[in-house]
């Protein structure tokens, strides 16, 4: 027994019951939530240590032995992503303070976030497909309230388009379990690695292998599934909409690598450059599309789509590095994409709007904000010694190795544009005067804003400056996902 | 039966499909509760069809004689219809709050998310 890979999913719960009990001390929600997060980032933590000194950690839920009962197991990419989900609600949680209606601070705003983390660390600790399923189910519950909460004309149009997206894209994750389970008769996803890897019929697991596909590419925002995220994200508050771009769109892409490397490695010559080709459509036309944007809210939505497409490229091309490559970069990603819509949501808190045009001279009266966009901006934009020059190097390399080398120009073409956008957010906001006479002096910004900015922005500058452990890290990760014998010797207890 | 069934579940789907793609907003979620019903049907279908053999061991013996229906997809089912049920409670108070806030049930009319 190993309880310690079920706290993630503990802590949270413990949090939602005593703050739905607690409710309508604003204090009490604010230690309740954040103290909650904090404990299971620590738990994440040395979950990490655990499983990078020991190997793969299973727990069997009421101890029912592997195929037939549920199966927690943390492997090392479960961990690294527990640790991001960590951070992310953290830094979200503390923005959320100074930002979210006192009024539901008080109620249920903090028990929802948690909820979300729950669902977020259930879907990345479960070995079996249908409790996946119902992880996803809390995660895309709780994050309906949140995209709701408020009320307002234009939260309704972009939280029907988030529901209904995600709801069919639920029901073709069931039915692909369902025709899985006709097929193979087990849902624990290592014993269906073995199973699979017996069967010499694996072709007719295909029908089931695109349903998922197609589901886990409408939750990631992959072209051409993409359009509900633009169409939503920016109705929000700016700290739900940081919470999700930081880690709902990346659910997806967990599943997609787990399912992909795990137990869908069959006809390799068919979804590979099937991924390979859908992954470079997602970085150019998540790019391409932003570039006509002038909402900053948009402009970054757009670029959640297309650096989804470098980790679906990383997986499409199948190394240990590639993977590897997509790995770090979801990492890098969480935190740099949090980070700019932390910032912007900063910028919309002094000017009150996120219309580009009628905002200005940022850079005279922020000059410390300017650094903080800077450093996310390059970030993502992939500017050396940042975290995202490390990721892009890394899927670059592999691919040359892979000789992919259409795939790999698109990649760097893509990176270049995607400077171009960052560099049009600075030169609009930050750089050309203020258009109208209304710049009154500068509003006071709480340090509770600043402070989850200056922490993520620090992480994008560490991940990028010491990324050579780093590095070792998700090249282990990797490792583990391209041979998993490991993993399902160890859940089926062999 | 199979047959039967998998006719079912192809009309469900396309009945789903085709209100999720009307403008109303109660059409849409009537469309998500048909394709909801509709997957239901898909797990149990493919879970294998056996009639009247319910998954009981007899008294004294350690494993069932003769054929049994496997439990599992209808567990599976189970669960799927109660989160169901929580998502279609969900998208009908949405439905309630949109025609609060927009005064309409046109998806069309209300276009302030894509500005």
């Amino acid at each position: 027994m190993n309880i310690l890979i079920l706290l993630p999913v503990l802590i949270p719960l413990g949090t939602i019951t005593l703050g739905l009990f607690l409710r309508g001390s604003k204090g009490v929600q604010q230690f309740l939530g954040i103290g909650g997060i904090a404990l299971q980032l620590l738990v994440a933590i040395s979950i990490f240590r655990e499983v990078s000194t020991a190997g793969v950690q299973v727990i069997q839920l009421g101890n029912w032995p592997a195929p037939f009962g549920i199966t927690f197991v943390a492997d090392l990419f479960s961990a690294i992503m527990l640790i991001m989900s960590g951070i992310i609600g953290l830094v979200v949680a503390i923005f959320s303070i100074s930002t979210i209606n006192r009024f539901r601070q008080r109620f249920t705003y903090f028990p929802l976030v948690n909820a979300l983390l729950m669902g977020v660390n259930g879907a990345f600790l479960t070995g079996d497909v249908f409790n996946l399923y119902v992880w996803f189910e809390v995660m895309i519950l709780a994050s309906f309230v949140l995209i709701t909460m408020g009320g307002t004309r234009k939260q309704m149009d972009g939280a029907i388009k988030y529901v209904s997206m995600n709801l069919i894209a639920s029901m073709m994750f069931l039915a692909g379990i369902g025709l899985l389970y006709g097929k193979a008769g087990t849902l624990n996803m290592a014993d269906l690695a073995v199973k699979i890897g017996e069967s010499d019929e694996s072709l007719l697991l295909n029908s089931s292998a695109m349903l998922f596909f197609v589901a886990f590419s409408i939750k990631a925002a992959v072209f051409p599934f993409f359009f509900w995220l633009p169409a939503s994200y920016h109705t929000p508050p700016i700290a739900i909409t940081a919470l999700f771009s930081g880690l709902l769109t990346k659910v997806g892409i967990y599943a997609m690598i787990r399912f992909f490397t795990l137990f869908f490695v069959q006809n390799q010559s068919f979804w590979h450059p099937l991924l390979l080709i859908i992954g470079g459509l997602t970085m150019v036309v998540g790019v391409l599309t932003a570039a006509s944007q002038y909402d900053i809210r948009k402009i970054l939505s757009f670029h959640i789509i297309s650096q989804i497409g470098y980790m679906v490229m990383g997986l499409g091309l199948f190394t240990v590095l590639g993977i590897a490559g997509a790995i770090f970069y979801m990492m890098h990603n969480i935190i740099a994409k949090t980070n700019t819509f932390l910032i912007a949501g900063i910028i919309g808190k002094i000017k009150g709007t996120y219309q580009l045009k009628s905002i200005g001279g940022l850079y005279k009266t922020y000059p410390f904000l300017a650094l903080l966009f800077l450093i996310a901006a390059f970030g993502l934009a992939g500017v050396p010694p940042l975290s995202g020059f490390a990721g892009k190097l890394l899927l670059v390399i592999a691919g040359f190795q892979d000789q992919n080398y259409f795939i790999t120009a698109v990649a760097i073409l893509v990176g270049l544009f995607t400077l171009f956008s960052m560099v049009k957010i600075w030169n609009e906001g930050f750089w050309k005067k203020q258009p109208d006479k209304t710049d009154g002096p500068g509003k006071n910004i709480p340090f509770s804003m600043f402070l989850p900015v200056i922490v993520l922005a620090s992480g994008t500058v560490v991940l990028g400056v010491f990324a050579e452990p780093v590095i070792n890290i998700v090249m282990q990760a990797a490792e583990q996902l391209i041979n998993p014998e490991n993993y399902i010797n160890t859940v089926l207890g062999r | 039966m199979g047959l039967i069934l998998s006719i079912l579940i192809g009309l469900l789907y396309a009945a789903g499909v085709y209100l999720l793609l009307r403008r109303s907003i109660v059409k849409m979620i009537l469309g998500i509760i048909f394709l909801g019903n509709a997957t239901n049907l898909v797990i149990f279908v493919s879970g294998g069809l056996t009639k009247a053999s319910p998954a009981f061991v007899e008294a004294g013996k350690t494993a069932a004689s003769g054929e049994v229906s496997d439990p599992l997809p209808q567990a599976l089912i189970l669960t799927a219809i109660v989160i169901g049920f929580g998502v279609t409670a969900f998208a009908l108070a949405l439905m309630y709050r949109f025609y609060k806030t927009t005064g309409t049930e046109d998806l069309d009319e209300v276009t302030e998310g894509e500005e």
